[in-house]
């Protein structure tokens, strides 16, 4: 699995001298079928890192739009193991970042989760109510089956803490870019260029920008500042709305931005 | 009784702090103003002033000898009254607490959970008397069963906002509250209501509920030379019997009960008996027992009693329940409604829905007990809140 690292991705886009585009999408919504249309189109329409979210009942750092995904998918039945055959079936190119809340995790069994993980071919875990240093066992399994631990980092993580958070991790430090929950905005923050230099400061690992980001426009200018984009629920209210075909000629324009925003 | 192995938030291996990143700090600052609070002589001074002078501690202790006679030996039954309380639950002891903290860190605007509504009244009240903004989370259902609540709250100006996310109770408007922490987490407390959550919100809560059990405790051998055989309490998720265990822990013969509620039965699917049918897991920011299905996603609850309608549990209750500390035992909807009419007629008090589960657990355990021996119930809440319901049920129309 040459290109299917993390770090081996990164490497690639250093010497193309670009950012990542890391479009995300809830497993099973709006159906199994449909989600892996999605993500292969994603592929095609130039995505560089899939994340890929496992749905939870309880989301609580999800807005609206991953909420009503996370629920659809849900009522249609997946699961983590769902989740990973989808992934194991749909063999990337790219890497794939799997993303979800602890107990889903938990109820899986944590060795068997990471194990299965590895064997699907995920790349990296982001758990996003697993913040640095609160379950050690847990991130040390994800790591001892040579998984990336993805760790986060918020505008209120305090310089103290931001140290521990930056310690054991891999893959790429997400960088939320604002308070509050998923969903787009029109704007980025004022002060994103310095949250970026703060995290460089003290971690070689590349830096992906996420929450609030949905246009091409906001998409091309993050990706002068960092060196990755996330964009989840504007992709998710995307396949909503208009199906793969919207999701997909989005992903096309992103991915566009992306790549010409240090041309 | 928290495990000294591990740091501060833990008991044993449950609780922590399973949240978004975004929150930690602010949850490192809750627990650094926290501690210091309670370091400070003129902390606990101005709590214990207005826990007198505002709420009406300390509450009585009231002997049943009609419900008691109902056990058929010579046993005595004696009640913590919190239902005697200003607002008329024990949620206004925490409450108080936290918005006290809340102004030693400068955070004026203070957001709520509830379910019953009895939560929303006591946050509600408390920003009230001392001018904050406050905005309650309350799910649509919840709403619509409880609409005078709704009333109260807005009387007492707080913004009722309705969460119609998942099933639209408990749960859901716990979610929504921590979707607007983690959005104004500068200039917002989170008075969560009760001992569930990430650290320190669970032994922050107990420790305010406390002074029922450290209250009752006193009470009870003042007035019967004896500490109690039994302490029962009902749990949802579980402030009021944390607090009252809190001042027996130490005594190693008193047995302390908690009472879930079993709703339709155990074995109907539906019921909110979490340590009783439950498994560990993580949930609303801590580790603990929940009520879920194989894949991890949590089950909705339920109970007739809206503040018992949750599907998650404290974790110091689920490491007492591992360490044998503690019983825990569920009684139907059913066996609370009885217990709730039972005691309206035979004392003359009207408990709370929530509080009549532990009132229908000691009901239906008579021969438990020998000739003598002292049981304590708390008394969470008052029931005036459940006419409406109980009428219904009782097929009465008012």
């Amino acid at each position: 699995m040459s290109d299917a690292s993390l770090a081996a991705r990164w490497r690639t886009l250093r010497a193309a001298g670009r950012a990542a585009l890391i479009p995300y999408f809830t497993a099973g919504f709006p159906s199994d079928a449909m989600s892996r249309d999605a993500i292969r189109g994603a592929v095609d329409a130039g995505a560089d890192i899939i994340e890929v979210g496992v749905p939870f009942s309880d989301p609580l750092a999800d807005g609206p739009t991953i909420q009503r995904a996370s629920e659809r998918a849900l009522a249609g039945g997946m699961t983590m193991a769902g989740a990973l055959s989808l992934i194991e079936a749909l063999a990337l190119p790219v890497p794939v970042v799997l993303m979800t809340y602890a107990n889903p995790v938990l109820a899986y069994g944590v060795e068997r989760f990471a194990t299965d993980a590895r064997a699907a071919g995920v790349a990296g875990v982001l758990l996003t109510d697993t913040p640095a240093g609160i379950d050690p066992e847990l991130e040390q399994a994800v790591r001892d089956a040579a998984l990336d631990v993805i760790r986060l980092v918020a505008p209120t993580t305090s310089p103290a803490r931001l140290a521990a958070v930056v310690q054991g991790a891999g893959g790429f430090v997400y960088l939320i870019s604002r308070l509050g929950v998923t969903g787009v905005r029109d704007e980025l923050p004022a002060d994103l260029g310095a949250q970026v230099t703060r995290v460089r400061a003290v971690t070689p690992l590349p830096v992906a920008v996420g929450f609030g980001i949905g246009s091409p426009t906001l998409a091309r200018q993050t990706a002068r500042l960092a060196d990755g984009v996330v964009v989840g629920s504007a992709v998710v209210a995307a396949l909503e709305q208009g199906g793969c075909a919207a999701a997909t000629t989005l992903i096309g324009l992103l991915a566009a931005a992306v790549r010409d925003a240090r041309a | 009784m928290s495990d000294p192995g591990r740091p501060q938030g833990w008991f044993g291996p449950f609780g922590g702090r399973y949240v978004p990143e975004t929150l930690m700090s602010a949850l490192e600052e809750l627990a650094a103003a926290y501690d210091t609070a309670r370091a400070d002589a003129a902390f606990g001074v101005e709590l214990e002033g207005l826990l007198r002078d505002y709420v009406g501690r300390p509450t009585p202790l009231t002997e049943v000898p009609r419900l008691a006679a109902r056990l058929g030996r010579r046993v005595r039954v004696v009640l913590k009254r919190e239902d005697l309380n200003h607002t008329g639950a024990h949620k206004i002891n925490n409450t108080l607490g936290q918005i006290l903290v809340a102004r030693r860190m400068g955070k004026r605007r203070i957001i709520a959970e509830t379910g019953a509504g009895q939560h929303g009244v006591a946050t509600a009240t408390v920003c009230a008397r001392f001018g904050c903004e406050c905005v309650v989370y309350m799910g649509t259902e919840d709403m619509q069963r409880q609409r005078l609540n709704v009333f109260r709250m807005e009387l007492l100006g707080a913004r009722v906002v309705p969460v119609p996310a998942g099933t639209g109770t408990l749960k859901d408007a716990t979610n929504e509250a921590l979707r607007d922490w983690v959005t104004n987490v500068s200039d917002t407390h989170y008075i969560i209501g009760s001992a569930v959550g990430p650290d320190p919100f669970p032994r922050m809560v107990r420790d305010f509920q406390s002074v029922i059990g450290r209250e009752a405790r006193a009470q009870v051998l003042e007035a019967h030379g004896r500490l109690p055989r039994t302490v029962v309490a009902c749990v949802g998720g579980g402030s009021n019997a944390a607090g009252t265990f809190a001042g027996f822990l130490d005594d190693d013969a008193v047995e302390l009960v908690g009472v879930e509620a079993a709703g339709e039965g155990l074995d109907s699917g539906r019921h909110a008996a979490t340590l009783a049918r439950g498994r560990p897991g993580v949930f609303h920011g801590s580790r603990s027992y929940l009520l879920q299905d194989a894949a991890g996603q949590v089950r909705p609850a339920h109970s007739v009693s809206a503040g018992l309608d949750y599907p998650g549990v404290g974790p110091e209750h689920a490491f007492f329940r591992e360490r044998g500390r503690v019983l825990y035992d569920a009684v139907t909807d059913d066996q609370a409604l009885a217990a709730f009419e039972t005691l309206a007629r035979l004392e003359g008090i009207l408990p709370a829905l929530e509080s009549a589960h532990a009132v229908a657990w000691v009901l239906a355990g008579a021969d438990r007990w020998r000739d003598d021996d002292l049981v304590l119930i708390t008394l969470s809440g008052r029931g005036d809140k459940d006419v409406t319901l109980a009428a219904e049920r009782l097929g009465v129309s008012v």
